[in-house]
């Protein structure tokens, strides 16, 4: 299938809008991606000459790094640009700053924003390439695809599992993520949160919804456990840390109950003692390290794509001599 | 000033039963006289309006005007003129400005703008608490004295019952309703649209239908209690509707009004994150959008008001998060509620009429609303068979955040008149 057929288009923005199809040719191209962060040297010329920008008014450094990571390995220039908030401050608009940086003849711009529908904003604004590195609460697409990638990695496929997704979904834009790709590749998924952080309506999307952490590590073959801010208990959605623990925490002892063996995923960065005891996130269900190499691999794999790289020449780009 | 004769027109006057071809002339400020055919005085400005609607001016009791503070946004000038080319013979600004509209001298100089605008008549409201902070009550006599034809804290709902309790009672020395824009600020805490599916799936904090019901109904019940005139401004829900109905048949001295956009339009329109389609309160569900086009059918609901809330190009150009809510509506109301109310048969040109015109001016004991001989000479001539589309190039406003741009419309207002003279005119 040709990219044109794909038309995975300008930008990427979310998993909600992609076809089954579309999401497993990044995981394809990310599986042929992996083996470059493997050598000895680390370094191919698929994006060599183009610019790309890394954009991000929220503190970040896992997502910025692997994204950083990705691009070097590709050979691509890039500019990292952290505004902070007295920056923003200083008035300019997030359509002059991308329309600045264009002037400026990028290539491409990864973003990560505070407000949800900022790259989709972005990206019918300018001409360049958006990658959505999280905005708001809406998507972060590319943690989704490496959730995803991580989950066929070590169960050989997505479809027919059972996924719950454990935490903080209202804010999430992780679990947004996770829902969409899993719903498409034909997983089963649930949440499983206080009520006060579950988003009106989410089982509309086509999830179920689980009151009790027990409830979920019986059904799941995989949890995927989101970090729990320290801000949403100031906020009042949980009384105390150390009750959600009590209540929501996975841990050695709940996941004795499992009723296979089941796979945990962690986006990062972690609370340990808060939603996830220390023993189960180094224990031998953690995927959590597994998850942040893929990362670098899918967002290769999403900056070759969108570059407008075919999927079948993946392999033959990666072993190209640099001239 | 000329008489004016207005010859051959559809003639809707629902306060006389009226909806007929007559004449009407308009002498010194005035509706002189109204019967099938009327001779000229010899100095009229003779108006064929044959084919035309002609009915009593349209009030709109909410609108932004921005000015004081805002006027890059809106001025009382430019609010006016905008008025009057849609069709409005008369507004009331809201006092959420820069200052707000809580003394006297504020008051008088909205009223002072609006006098040399030369559009729509400008009534002030007043603020029901000091700077809007929902503390203490302003000077209520001292601003109805000044002009204010009601008190409101739009913009900044009153939470504090006590207060609103204190409004409801003190007001009625000076016979002024007390409107509220209710909402419960606790529970809309953080939203920027409807709380639901659409929501969840963009990722935006919702605001609950619940957060405007509980105010709706706190204020009914202070309603019973007081038994003072309370004016719930633009009502969004089904509940909201249903609370004003049970209180109605009980005798709460209650007026609501229901904005054109929360009758034609759902939260789906904030899909792709349309600035345009962001406002408080936010579009909800087609189950509400139904129980408001009934409610206003049954006349539960009194009157259509536009929520006139203009803002500049670069606010909406942002985040959804970031863009403030508000759209324009004077320009677009009338054509909007022929298309989508009178066109398909759910409200009767007569009762579209009552509810911009003859509803408005009773629930704020306004002159106007009627064509009865001797009422003031503030009348709207409106072609109910015009098309045009929604451009946002034709705009009076300053501004044109509406999501209503591109529509295809029918009806359109071709002569408005204030005080027996002519403000616009089409064409």
């Amino acid at each position: 299938m040709t990219q044109r057929a794909l038309a995975l288009g300008k930008d990427l923005v979310g998993l909600e809008h992609l076809s089954a199809e579309q999401i497993q040719v990044f995981l394809d191209t990310a599986e042929a991606f992996k083996e470059i962060s493997e050598r000895p040297i680390k370094k191919v010329p698929v994006l060599r000459g183009k610019t790309i920008v890394n954009l991000f008014f929220e503190p970040s450094t896992r997502t910025r790094i692997s994204f950083e990571f990705a691009e070097k390995r590709l050979s691509a220039d890039t500019v990292n640009i952290a505004t902070t908030a007295s920056s923003v401050a200083k008035g300019e608009t997030l359509v002059d700053t991308a329309r600045n940086l264009e002037a400026m003849r990028i290539d491409m711009v990864v973003v990560r924003h505070w407000a949800s529908g900022a790259a989709k904003f972005l990206a019918e604004r300018i001409r360049s390439n958006v990658i959505n590195a999280g905005d708001g609460a809406h998507e972060h697409p590319t943690q989704g695809l490496l959730d995803l990638l991580t989950i066929r990695d070590h169960r050989g496929r997505v479809a027919g599992l059972n996924v719950c997704i454990v935490g903080d979904i209202l804010h999430s834009r992780v679990a947004r993520s996770n829902i969409w790709g899993l719903l498409k590749l034909g997983a089963n998924v649930a949440v499983c949160s206080p009520k006060t952080l579950l988003p009106p309506g989410i089982a509309d999307l086509g999830v179920t919804v689980l009151r009790r952490i027990e409830e979920a590590i019986e059904w799941a073959d995989v949890l995927n456990v989101l970090r729990l801010q320290l801000e949403r208990m100031q906020a009042g959605y949980v009384p105390s840390l150390r009750e959600y623990n009590r209540v929501f925490g996975v841990s050695k002892v709940r996941l004795a109950r499992a009723q296979r063996e089941i796979l945990i995923l962690h986006p990062g960065p972690m609370n340990r003692g808060v939603e996830i005891d220390s023993d189960v996130a180094d224990g031998p269900h953690s995927m959590i390290l597994a998850q942040v190499t893929n990362g670098v691999a899918v967002r290769m794999a999403v900056l070759y794509l969108l570059a407008g790289g075919e999927p079948e020449k993946a392999e033959a780009a990666k072993t190209a001599e640099g001239a | 000033m000329r008489p004016i004769l207005l010859r051959g027109g559809r003639v809707i006057d629902p306060g006389q039963r009226l909806d007929a071809t007559r004449d009407l002339l308009l002498q010194d400020g005035l509706v002189t006289a109204i019967a099938p055919q009327l001779a000229a005085p010899d100095d009229a400005e003779v108006l064929e309006v044959r084919g035309l609607a002609v009915c009593p001016g349209l009030i709109d009791l909410h609108v932004h005007l921005r000015e004081p503070g805002g006027e890059h946004k809106e001025t009382i000038a430019t609010g006016a003129r905008a008025a009057a080319a849609g069709g409005f013979t008369a507004v009331c600004a809201m006092p959420n400005t820069d200052p707000a509209i809580d003394d006297p001298a504020a008051v008088g100089f909205v009223l002072a703008e609006g006098r040399r605008a030369g559009g729509a008549r400008v009534y002030p409201t007043g603020a029901i608490s000091v700077g809007q902070k929902g503390e203490r009550l302003t000077e209520v006599g001292e601003l109805v004295h000044a002009g204010a034809v009601a008190i409101t804290d739009d913009g900044y709902p009153v939470m504090d019952s006590g207060l609103m309790r204190i409004a409801l009672e003190y007001s009625q020395t000076f016979g002024i309703p007390v409107a509220d824009h209710p909402e419960d600020l606790r529970l809309s805490a953080g939203g920027v649209m409807n709380e639901g599916l659409v929501a969840t799936r963009l990722g935006l904090r919702g605001i609950p239908r619940t957060s405007e019901d509980v105010m709706i109904v706190r204020d009914l019940l202070l309603g019973d209690l007081t038994q003072g005139r309370i004016h719930l401004q633009h009502v969004s829900t089904a509940g909201g509707a249903d609370a004003i109905r049970a209180a109605k048949a009980r005798g709460v001295p209650v007026t609501a009004e229901v904005t054109p956009h929360h009758l034609l339009l759902t939260e789906e329109a904030v899909e792709a994150y349309r600035t345009d389609a962001k406002m408080k309160p936010p579009l909800r569900t087609a189950a509400d959008t139904e129980a408001l086009r009934a409610a206003l059918a049954d006349g539960t609901i009194d009157c259509v008001a536009t929520d006139h809330a203009p803002h500049h190009y670069d606010e909406k150009e942002q985040a959804f998060d970031d863009a403030p809510f508000g759209i324009v509506g004077l320009e677009t109301a009338l054509g909007l509620l022929i298309t989508k109310l009178v066109k398909p048969g759910l409200l009767d040109l007569a009762s579209l009429v009552d509810r911009m015109s003859c509803g408005p001016a009773r629930a704020f004991s306004l002159p106007g609303g009627t064509l009865a001989p001797k009422s003031v000479a503030d009348v709207t001539v409106f072609d109910p068979a015009g098309e045009w589309v929604v451009d946002r190039a034709s705009f009076y406003s300053k501004s044109q955040n509406s999501p209503f741009v591109g529509w295809k419309l029918t009806g359109r207002a071709k002569i408005t008149i204030v005080g027996g003279k002519i403000v616009w005119k089409d064409g």
